[in-house]
């Protein structure tokens, strides 16, 4: 048996024999020395090309979707392109063979795409390069590739977005290639058609095709060629479970997460970055509940500037489009110390000078991040949620300062959308308030994590302290249930986004009390919309 | 002379799709037709010269249009704006 890792793109597990693809040999084209043969040479690929591409888009359309069909079409438009046509007779008039000047002018055109400060266009470069190699191959005579009979893992060095397409999806179990990026074409496909597969994987081609029976674990990203019995045992049973649980939580996809007596519940996503928020789609989350705006702050030697944190915001505003995304103003302090912020070390950081407490001394922080979230409510759905509000005077303090801002960029002529603005009841005493709060806030979202430690007064970080910290102590559900209550008296509406949101324990019991949003990790957003739908509550 | 301001509401801004509709629905047309984004200048009939203003959406574009059908081709461009971009 030998084993080695990847990056995992798909999770689920596939066995089966293995199927290494190796781009075809081509013989180097000699130019004929006469430009007008090239030229005629060339526009002969042309049309060939645009009679396969066509093919291929009819196939695609029919069998993969629009999307990956979309693709298709785009290339077939760039075969046409007039820009792309002069650079090739260019090349050929400078005494270039047609299938050199299709493959070099197609590569000067990816080059300029990729270097384009616009991620789209980035990856159109690939786009290119796959339309003019496709010409080059025509024009080397290229048969392509051939593929065995029954179903397989393929193992490559890359696929292009053609390559994956002509690819008879029914009999591929999994993709394995040594580069791509979980955001490649081979990675996107593999998410459409629901295959594990991995990305940027260590595994020798020899080692693929010497083996009988190759192995893909998506869950952890290993790769097993000739598994042991044990192992392949192990595979087997991950495979059954994967494959049951799977089928039953697609069938929640894009639905409404709503009980059966009729409570309709919000699940949305914790983020950190606006890469993320593409995941969160991706796994269908009706929102983002809690952007932890940290991420920026950390891991840096000076404070971001507005720029950065506006251009980070509108990314995630323009992702989720319409859908609700909630920003957790800075949240530093605690266990999270940047050391250019010059906070000074503290006995007892938990109850220091954290969250809100900070954004209230130092407006030079805050200040900025208050305007770039501002700056990008014009792109999307925001709220601001300020994090450890013990009283009410902090949230009118922090209110007002939102005002002050989005005044201040009115006058700029810089446009701003209302931005709704909540508490995250995290100390008891915002807990206990929550009737007084709610008249201030639009909206309530737990911080169940720290609302635990402080109500019970266990520290989180020591483990000692495992068994005291208790997140279903009934002090803590009654304050859950005030809250709630608060929330609804005064019209506003509360939301969970620690931990326990994605906890089937408590789901049913938050949704009974009253919370009609939960916010958790993206990838469980479908096993809890399960939950909801069948939930009598 | 004939100019066409558009600001485009497509959320994926003028990508590839509808940059290659552009340019088949501009090559009929004997005219020169120059699409002017805040990111740059085109011929609307080359495919890749338009794709690489990465217009985005909320973006103002201006088609000029000079030639002997560019009334014709004003009015179709501007039908074509408003349903595809």
């Amino acid at each position: 048996m030998k084993k080695g890792i990847g990056l995992p793109v798909f999770p689920g597990v596939a066995i089966g024999p293995a199927v290494v693809y190796r781009k075809a040999q081509r013989t180097l084209p000699v130019s004929s020395g006469d430009p007008a043969v090239e030229k005629a040479k060339f526009e002969a690929a042309l049309e060939t090309a645009r009679q396969q591409l066509t093919a291929l888009f009819e196939k695609a359309k029919v069998e993969i979707g629009e999307e990956q069909a979309a693709i298709v079409e785009v290339q077939l438009l760039m075969l046409d392109d007039l820009d792309y046509l002069d650079g090739v007779n260019m090349a050929i008039e400078g005494g270039a063979a047609a299938a050199i000047a299709a493959l070099d002018t197609g590569e000067e055109f990816a080059q300029v795409f990729a270097a384009m400060d616009d991620e789209y266009m980035n990856a159109r470069s690939a786009d290119i390069r796959d339309m003019s190699h496709r010409l080059y191959d025509i024009l080397c005579g290229n048969t392509g590739f051939q593929l065995p009979e029954g179903s397989f893992l393929l193992v490559a060095e890359d696929l292009a977005p053609s390559e994956t397409i002509q690819l008879p999806r029914e009999r591929i179990m999994a993709f394995i290639t040594r580069q791509g990026s979980s955001s490649s074409h081979t990675a996107i496909l593999a998410r459409t058609l629901n295959i594990p597969s991995l990305v940027q994987s260590d595994i020798p081609f020899e080692a693929a095709e010497g083996c009988k029976v190759l192995a893909v674990d998506g869950f952890t990203g290993t790769w097993y060629a000739d598994p042991d019995e044990q192992t392949l045992a192990m595979l087997k049973v991950k495979q059954a479970e994967a494959a049951a649980a799977r089928d039953a939580l697609e069938a929640y996809r894009g639905k409404e997460s709503i009980t059966r007596s009729g409570k309709k519940v919000l699940l949305v996503a914790n983020i950190g970055c606006p890469e993320d928020a593409v995941d969160a789609l991706k796994a269908d989350a009706e929102g983002v509940g809690l952007m932890r705006s940290e991420f920026l702050y950390l891991g840096r030697d000076s404070l971001p500037t507005e720029e950065e944190l506006f251009d980070a915001y509108r990314k995630v505003a323009e992702t989720m489009a319409h859908r609700p995304v909630v920003i957790r103003t800075l949240d530093i302090g605690a266990d999270k110390q940047v050391s250019y912020l010059g906070l000074e070390a503290e006995e007892n950081p938990a109850l220091g000078l954290r969250g809100l407490r900070i954004c209230l001394t130092r407006e030079e922080i805050f200040r900025p991040q208050l305007r770039a979230i501002y700056r990008a409510s014009a792109y999307g759905n925001l709220h601001i949620m300020f994090p450890m509000v013990a009283s009410v005077w902090e949230l009118k303090a922090a209110k007002a300062l939102c005002a002050k801002v989005r005044k201040e960029l009115e006058e700029e002529g810089i446009p701003t959308k209302d931005v709704p603005i909540g508490v995250m009841v995290e100390t008891p005493a915002a807990a206990v308030l929550a009737h007084e709060l709610a008249k201030e806030a639009a909206f309530f979202s737990v911080g169940t994590n720290d609302l635990t430690q402080y109500t019970l007064a266990v520290d989180r970080q020591n483990a000692k302290l495992g068994q005291f910290y208790d997140p279903y102590h009934p002090a803590l559900l009654a304050l859950l249930a005030h809250i709630a209550k608060a929330a609804k008296d005064n019209g506003i509406w509360a939301g969970i986004c620690g931990e326990l949101g994605a906890d089937p324990k408590m789901q049913e019991k938050f949704i009974e009390m009253g919370f009609t949003e939960l916010s958790m990790a993206a990838g469980r957003i479908l096993e809890s919309r399960k939950l909801v739908c069948q939930s009598n509550v | 002379m004939k100019e066409i301001k558009y600001v485009i509401t497509d959320p994926l801004g003028m990508h590839a799709r509808p940059a290659g509709m552009l340019v088949k629905a501009a090559a009929p047309y004997e005219s020169k037709i120059t699409v002017t984004a805040p990111t740059g200048s085109a011929d609307a009939k080359r495919l890749m010269a338009l794709m690489r203003l990465a217009a985005k959406q909320g973006m103002e574009l201006t088609l000029t249009i000079e030639g002997a059908d560019e009334d014709k081709a004003a009015a179709e461009l501007q039908a074509f704006l408003s349903a595809n971009l």
